[in-house]
């Protein structure tokens, strides 16, 4: 099999996962990673949802140990909530191939930070492959399984927006895999991490990582040299900014890193003698310059302007110029707003009418913020607003701990809110709490994605469906009202006002579907009946 | 051909801004050109401004068009002109629902493949080639509809 394509960096991946022969994709939708487990599964692959990021790694961590190949993924704040079982893994290892893929998002196109997952590899310990481009993205999938099998170790694929989503020619099938049968073998000093066991793992760990290092330093397929047109000048970069590099300055000597954990830094140091003057041109934060510095080569790195938000051609030209005046900013576009019919819509304003201290999460209905409703109050990670409505409850003098209600999303409530109900049962304010579960039947923000609420599976296919009403029944909320924000409006305002005034936990479920998404809805479930 | 060809398409999320590069893409693709392709997802789509760029030629590197080098701007919003001009080099092409004889469309959620007929005008490419482009990119009971949006739009006002 060799055919040309054309694909965006997900889906090249997606399909590299399918052609290694994965058993199992899994991971929790986020901008801009969500499309990689959906074209896997129109692949042919076996793709699941899971509730949130940890689970989907350790449901990929038993896949692995069954030495089955295993993809996860993730953006990058995903990975934050995957980050428990990430470090123990990175000790104990699989046999089988787990691929961990964090889609990283500088500038923050969709997302509430734009950390540098790089920063993950070195920490946890765990190599990291960048493709800087869909074809890269094929072939360094399919290399990342048979990498992570050859040292017995999890492998981060490290993508970023533009990598992601940008589309480029792809030949399939240029990377050749095969992929080890599935058998259970006990091994408990190697995959049960008791402190004795763990001891010695963290020196295996050590060891590996100095065997790939040492891989690294030798020639391969992921490290690119461009030798330049004389000694001048020479670049050392990864992923995306690749691109930019190539198309800024075709007369330097480039570097492409394209294994940037553990760093080659015996061939950086050679490439570096080469040219008088040496920068890495990087996206983010300065994970390839420090670590260059730390090894005594002499590289420069960017100005700290140029920390912030997404390279590009422009931004490169300036960086390696060194021109430190401003940037203008680019003209202010028409902002996101929600829908014109959302039904979160009727939510915010039943919100606003009751002068409620918003508590906010992670979802399309963040963008209640914006005018016209600005009627959200904070938002820092998925599943916080139920935890940080405690708090601040706890906080606040009564009359504004009053006002204060958790707003969250259906799919949201699955992923990590659950905790934060828990946390508001056992932990009880004085003045209760309430809860508002705006309920649209599917993970909208992220492109309409199912998730355990929804009764079907990734590939829209009947699964069983978890039910919000008796779920909060089942944890203890005493009062739980169902009200269609559109059709029930002032029932919605009644029940919200009486709820505020109680001093119990209350849950609020504003059900009604996205209007984007209603239509296929009911498409899927006229096929499911 | 060594020069890169840049093609910006702008326009508010849900106008068929994302379709319009797919289509262009998908033709060049088959000509043979190296192609790349680029756009944003998530938050940003929700009713906002979009952006998609295509760039063509021998070898392409960046997958977005650096500011003001843009050689055809296709925008499917007049609000969205003022926003996207910078991506335009001097002396390139700016096609607008302007160019289009919008009053002739069966259906308005045709615009953006009417507009990708007036740009049409102006790029090198078989028209043949981008009618079946269009086909492969919608379901079979919008093709007709869609087919005379890009022919008026091709034929101008």
């Amino acid at each position: 099999m060799d055919r040309k394509m054309f694909l965006s960096g997900n889906e090249a991946v997606a399909l590299a996962a399918y052609d290694a022969k994965a058993h199992l994709g899994t991971g929790y939708p986020g901008t801009p990673s969500s499309e990689i487990l959906d074209e896997f599964s129109k692949a042919g692959g076996s793709a699941q949802w899971s509730p949130n990021e940890k689970v989907a790694l350790e449901v990929g961590i038993g896949v692995a140990l069954a030495s089955g190949r295993a993809i996860v993924t993730m953006k990058h704040v995903g990975l934050n909530v995957a980050a428990d079982p990430l470090f123990t893994v990175a000790y104990s290892g699989t046999p089988g191939g787990l691929v961990i893929v964090s889609a990283d998002d500088p500038g923050m196109a969709s997302s509430q930070n734009e950390q540098d997952n790089r920063r993950y590899a070195v920490a946890a310990g765990i190599p990291m492959l960048e493709p800087a481009d869909s074809q890269e993205a094929y072939d360094f999938t399919v290399r990342a399984f048979e990498l992570a099998e050859e040292f017995r170790c999890p492998v981060l694929l490290r993508l970023t927006t533009r990598v992601c989503h940008s589309k480029c020619l792809v030949v399939r099938g240029r990377t050749e895999t095969s992929c080890p049968p599935i058998r259970y073998e006990k091994d408990v000093k190697s995959n049960v991490m008791i402190p004795a066991f763990a001891r010695l793992a963290h020196r295996r760990l050590r060891a590996r990582l100095a065997a790939i290092a040492a891989l690294n330093d030798e020639k391969n397929e992921f490290n690119l040299e461009f030798p330049g047109k004389n000694g001048e000048f020479g670049v050392i970069v990864s992923g995306i900014s690749f691109q930019y590099v190539m198309e800024t300055c075709p007369d330097a000597g480039v570097f492409k890193i394209g294994l940037t954990y553990p760093l080659p830094l015996k061939r950086l140091q050679a490439f570096a003698s080469r040219y008088r003057r040496v920068i890495v041109v990087e996206e983010g934060d300065p994970v390839v310059e420090e670590s260059c510095r730390a090894a005594g080569i002499p590289a420069e790195g960017k100005a700290e302007m140029f920390r912030f938000g997404e390279l590009d051609v422009g931004r490169v030209r300036r960086l390696i110029a060194g021109d430190l005046t401003p940037e203008t900013p680019p003209k202010p576009g028409k902002p996101p707003e929600l829908c014109p019919g959302c039904p979160h819509r009727k939510s915010y304003e039943a919100l606003k009418a009751l002068d409620c201290i918003v508590s906010g999460d992670i979802g399309c209905y963040t963008l209640g913020v914006l005018p016209p409703f600005e009627a959200v109050d904070s938002c820092v990670c998925m599943g916080a607003s139920i935890t940080v409505g405690v708090g601040l409850r706890k906080a606040l003098p009564e009359a504004e701990a009053r006002r204060v209600v958790s707003v969250i999303g259906d799919s949201t409530f699955w992923h990590t809110g659950i905790n934060g109900v828990v946390e508001a049962l056992y932990n009880q304010p004085p003045t209760g709490h309430v809860i508002m579960i705006l309920d649209n039947s599917i993970t909208a923000m992220t492109g309409m994605q199912e998730n355990p609420g929804t009764g079907r599976k990734l590939d829209h296919t009947p699964a069983p469906k978890l039910d919000l009403v008796s779920t909060l029944h089942g944890l203890g909320v005493k009062k739980v009202d169902v009200v269609d924000p559109l059709l029930e409006q002032d029932r919605l305002r009644a029940v919200l006002a009486e709820d505020l005034k109680s001093n119990e936990v209350s849950v609020v479920i504003s059900r009604r579907s996205c209007i984007i998404a209603a239509a296929r809805i009911k498409s899927y479930e006229e096929k499911n009946k | 051909m060594n020069k890169t060809v840049n093609i910006t398409v702008s326009g508010l999320g849900g106008q068929g801004v994302l379709k319009v590069t797919d289509i262009l893409a998908e033709v060049l693709f088959e000509l043979g050109y190296d192609v790349k392709k680029s756009e944003v997802h998530g938050m940003s789509q929700r009713g906002g401004s979009v952006s998609s760029e295509v760039r063509y030629g021998e070898k392409v590197y960046s997958p977005m068009i650096p500011e003001g080098e843009s050689d055809f701007l296709l925008v499917l919003d007049r609000t969205q002109v003022e926003v996207a001009m910078p991506k335009l080099k001097a002396g390139g092409v700016l096609v607008t629902p302007d160019d289009a004889p919008l009053e002739k469309l069966a259906n308005p959620k045709c615009a953006n493949i009417m507009l990708l007929g007036a740009l049409s005008r102006h790029l090198d490419l078989p028209e043949e080639k981008l009618l079946a482009a269009i086909r492969r990119s919608l379901p079979e009971k919008l093709h007709e509809m869609n087919e005379k949006a890009f022919r008026d739009g091709r034929n101008g006002k």
